[in-house]
C-alpha cells in the first residue's frame, strides 16, 4: 500500500511521544530526586535538573540502609527462582511428553491444577508450610499418635530456600516446554533411538540444545519476576538483612513523624530498578518473544 | 506476572496434539487417547520406561505438594475452623466464617472498592494500550524505539511503580501534585479516598499498559495484509480500516486481555496498594487481596482470612475458565 496520510502520521507520532513521556517522566523524576539534597527536595517547585548528590545519596543508601546486602539478596532470589524453575520444569515436561508410564495423566493433571490458584489467595497456609516444612508430618503424626513426628520442626523463615522454593511451585514453565516439545519432529527421537541413545542422552544432546532460545526467553521473564517479588519476601523475612531490595524500599518510605527523606528513597528505588531495566533494554527481542509465547 | 500468563499454554496444553474439542470444560476433564494412536500430549516416538520419568517428575511434584497442594487444602479446611490468634485452640464452626464475612460491611465495601478499582484499571489500561498499538502499527519509522521505551514499565516492580507515583502525587513534595494544586484542585490522597483510589489505579495501569500493548501489537501484525489492502482499494482510510477490520479481527485478544487485566487487578496489585496507601485512608483502597493479608497477618483473624482466601480461590477459578474460553477462540500470531 502506498498511502499518504500526513495528518494521521503526525497524530500517531504525537500519541506515541506522549505515551513515551508518561513512561519516562516518572523514571526521570526518580533519578532527579535521587540526586538532590534534603533541602533541595523540600523546595517548591522542585528542580527539573539533576543535582550533585547522586553518589553521596547512593553511599548513604548502601551503608545506612544496608542496600548492598538487599540488592545481593534480590539477585540471589531472582537467580534461584530462574534456575530452579527452569530446571524442575524442563525435566518434568520431558517426562510427560516423551515417556509412557503408569499415572502419566495423573501427574500431568496434578501439575496442571497448580496453574489455577496464585500464591496471593493462599498466603496464610503457604506461610505456615514455609514456617515449618515438617508440618504435614506433624499432622500425620498426631493422627497416628506418633510423638516423634509431632515435634519435628524445619523453619524456612529468613532463609533463601524459603524465599525461593514456594515461588518455584507453579507450572507455567512446564507447560511452555511441553508445548515446545510437542512441536519437535518425531523423526529426531526415532533417529536418536536407532543410534542407540539413552533417554538421558537424547535429552541432553538433542532436546536441550533445541530449546535454547525458549530457555533464554523464559529466563528473562522469570528473572524479572523474581527480582520484583514483594508479597512473599514481606511475609517470610523478619530479619531486615534477609529482605530483598523492593521490601527495603518500603521501609525507607517517609513516615509522617520523621524528616521526609524522599531523596534517599528515590535513590534506592533507582538502584533497585536499574538491573531489571538493563536486562530488558539489552535483551528486548528475546523478552518479547518469551512474553508472547508464554501468553499463547 | 508470568504465573498469570498461564492463560497461556492452557488451551493447547489440555488438548494436546489431538483434535480440538468443542468445550473447554470437556477439554479439561476428558483425558486419554484423542487421535486413536497415541495418548494426548505423548510423542509418537517415546520411551517406555517408568523409573526415569518418576525421578524427572519428582522434584516438581514434591515442591507442588509442599507449597501448593497442602496449603490450598489447608486454606479450604481453615475456612471452616475458628482458631484463636495464638493458635492454641481450633474449633470446627461450619459456615460461620462465611456468614460472618458476608454480613460484614467492611468486607462488602472492600469488594466494592475492588470492583471499582479493577474496572477503572481495565478500561484505562486497555484503551491507552489500544491507542498506542494503533499508533505504532500505523507509522513506519521509529517503531522499534517507541516499543523499547513503552516496554520499560514491565521491568519495574509494582511496588516501585506505586512508590514513584506516590512521590509524584505527594501533596507536599510531588511535582505533579503541585501542578494539580496550582490548577486549584485540593489534591491529597492521604485524606481524600477518591484521590487515593485514583492514585492506585494510575500506578496499576502505568505498570500494565506495556503488557497489553505487546499483545495488541502482535495481534495487529497478524491481521492479513490482503484484507487491509482490498479495503484500502475500496477507499477506506486508516482509522476506518482499524475500526471496521482490525478491531473485530483482534477481538479474541481483546477479550483475553480483559480477563488478564482482571486477574492482574485482583491478585497482582497487592504490592502497589501496600507500598502506596496501605489500604487507606479508612479502607478506601483496601482491595480484597489486601484484606486477606491484613486479616491474616495483621489482625490475626485466621478464620476470616481463610474464608476470604476461599472466596478469592473461587474467583481465580472462574477467571481461569474464562481464560479458556477466550484462549480457545484466539487467533494465532507471532512477533
Amino acid at each position: 500500500m502506498n498511502e499518504r496520510t500526513p495528518v494521521i502520521d503526525a497524530l500517531c507520532h504525537m500519541i506515541l511521544l506522549v505515551g513515551a513521556a508518561l513512561v519516562c517522566l516518572p523514571i526521570y523524576f526518580v533519578f532527579v530526586t535521587g540526586s538532590l539534597s534534603q533541602q533541595e527536595i523540600m523546595r517548591v517547585p522542585m528542580s527539573w535538573l539533576p543535582g550533585s548528590q547522586f553518589f553521596a545519596n547512593m553511599q548513604t543508601v548502601l551503608s545506612n540502609a544496608n542496600f548492598g546486602r538487599l540488592l545481593l539478596n534480590s539477585f540471589i532470589i531472582a537467580t534461584g527462582i530462574t534456575v530452579g524453575k527452569l530446571a524442575v520444569s524442563v525435566i518434568a515436561a520431558f517426562a510427560v511428553t516423551y515417556f509412557r508410564f503408569p499415572f502419566r495423566m495423573t501427574a500431568f493433571w496434578l501439575i496442571f491444577m497448580s496453574l489455577m490458584l496464585p500464591i496471593e489467595v493462599r498466603i496464610v497456609p503457604t506461610y505456615e508450610s514455609a514456617a515449618n516444612v515438617a508440618l504435614p508430618l506433624n499432622i500425620l503424626g498426631s493422627w497416628l499418635g506418633i510423638k516423634a513426628l509431632v515435634d519435628l520442626d524445619w523453619n524456612l523463615v529468613n532463609t533463601y530456600s524459603g524465599l525461593i522454593l514456594p515461588l518455584i511451585a507453579s507450572a507455567t514453565a512446564t507447560f511452555l516446554f511441553r508445548q515446545f516439545f510437542l512441536t519437535i519432529p518425531d523423526e529426531l527421537c526415532e533417529a536418536a533411538r536407532i543410534d542407540g541413545a539413552t533417554p538421558w542422552q537424547f535429552f541432553r544432546l538433542i532436546l536441550l540444545p533445541l530449546s535454547r532460545s525458549n530457555i533464554v526467553a523464559l529466563a528473562i521473564i522469570l528473572f524479572l519476576m523474581g527480582w520484583n517479588q514483594y508479597l512473599w519476601p514481606l511475609l517470610l523475612t523478619t530479619e531486615p538483612a534477609m529482605a530483598n531490595a523492593v521490601i527495603g524500599l518500603k521501609k525507607l518510605m517517609p513516615q509522617s513523624d520523621s524528616l521526609p527523606t524522599w531523596h534517599l528513597l528515590m535513590n534506592a528505588a533507582f538502584l533497585t530498578m536499574l538491573p531489571p531495566t538493563i536486562v530488558i533494554l539489552i535483551l528486548q527481542r528475546w523478552f518479547v518473544k518469551g512474553l508472547v509465547d508464554s501468553g499463547k | 506476572m508470568l504465573a498469570r500468563n498461564k492463560a497461556a499454554g492452557l488451551a493447547q496444553a489440555a488438548g494436546g496434539g489431538g483434535p480440538r474439542l468443542r468445550s473447554p470444560l470437556r477439554r479439561l476433564f476428558v483425558k486419554g487417547t484423542s487421535d486413536g494412536q497415541t495418548e494426548s500430549g505423548l510423542k509418537r516416538a517415546h520411551f517406555k520406561e517408568w523409573r526415569l520419568p518418576f525421578w524427572l517428575l519428582a522434584p516438581q511434584l514434591f515442591i507442588l505438594l509442599l507449597f501448593f497442594f497442602i496449603p490450598s487444602i489447608r486454606a479450604l479446611i481453615q475456612a471452616f475452623q475458628l482458631t484463636d490468634p495464638f493458635g492454641a485452640t481450633t474449633q470446627w464452626v461450619g459456615f460461620q466464617n462465611f456468614e460472618r464475612l458476608f454480613r460484614s460491611n467492611v468486607y462488602w465495601s472492600s469488594a466494592q472498592v475492588t470492583l471499582i478499582f479493577t474496572i477503572a484499571q481495565n478500561v484505562l489500561t486497555l484503551s491507552l494500550a489500544l491507542l498506542l498499538a494503533f499508533a505504532s502499527n500505523h507509522i513506519l519509522r521509529g517503531r522499534g524505539a517507541y516499543r523499547t521505551v513503552l516496554l520499560l514499565p514491565y521491568a519495574i516492580a509494582p511496588a516501585i511503580a506505586g512508590i514513584m507515583l506516590a512521590f509524584l502525587f505527594n501533596p507536599r513534595v510531588g511535582p505533579v501534585a503541585h501542578m494539580l494544586q496550582g490548577m486549584g484542585l485540593d489534591w491529597d490522597p492521604n485524606r481524600n479516598s477518591w484521590h487515593a483510589l485514583a492514585l492506585v489505579v494510575m500506578a496499576a495501569s502505568w505498570k500494565h499498559i506495556c503488557y497489553n500493548y505487546i499483545f495488541l501489537v502482535a495481534a495487529l501484525m497478524s491481521v492479513p495484509q490482503s484484507i487491509l489492502e482490498s479495503a484500502y482499494l475500496d477507499g477506506a482510510g486508516p482509522i476506518q480500516r482499524f475500526l471496521r477490520i482490525s478491531l473485530p479481527m483482534i477481538a479474541p485478544t481483546l477479550f483475553f486481555l480483559i480477563v488478564i487485566n482482571f486477574v492482574y487487578g485482583l491478585f497482582e496489585t497487592f504490592a502497589i496498594v501496600d507500598a502506596t496507601t496501605r489500604g487507606g485512608p479508612a479502607g478506601a483502597t483496601s482491595i480484597l487481596v489486601y484484606k486477606v493479608y491484613q486479616d491474616g497477618f495483621v489482625t490475626l483473624d485466621l478464620g476470616s482470612s481463610a474464608a476470604q482466601s476461599v472466596v478469592l480461590m473461587a474467583l481465580a477459578l472462574l477467571l481461569t475458565f474464562a481464560q479458556f474460553r477466550f484462549v480457545e477462540r484466539r487467533v494465532n500470531y507471532s512477533v
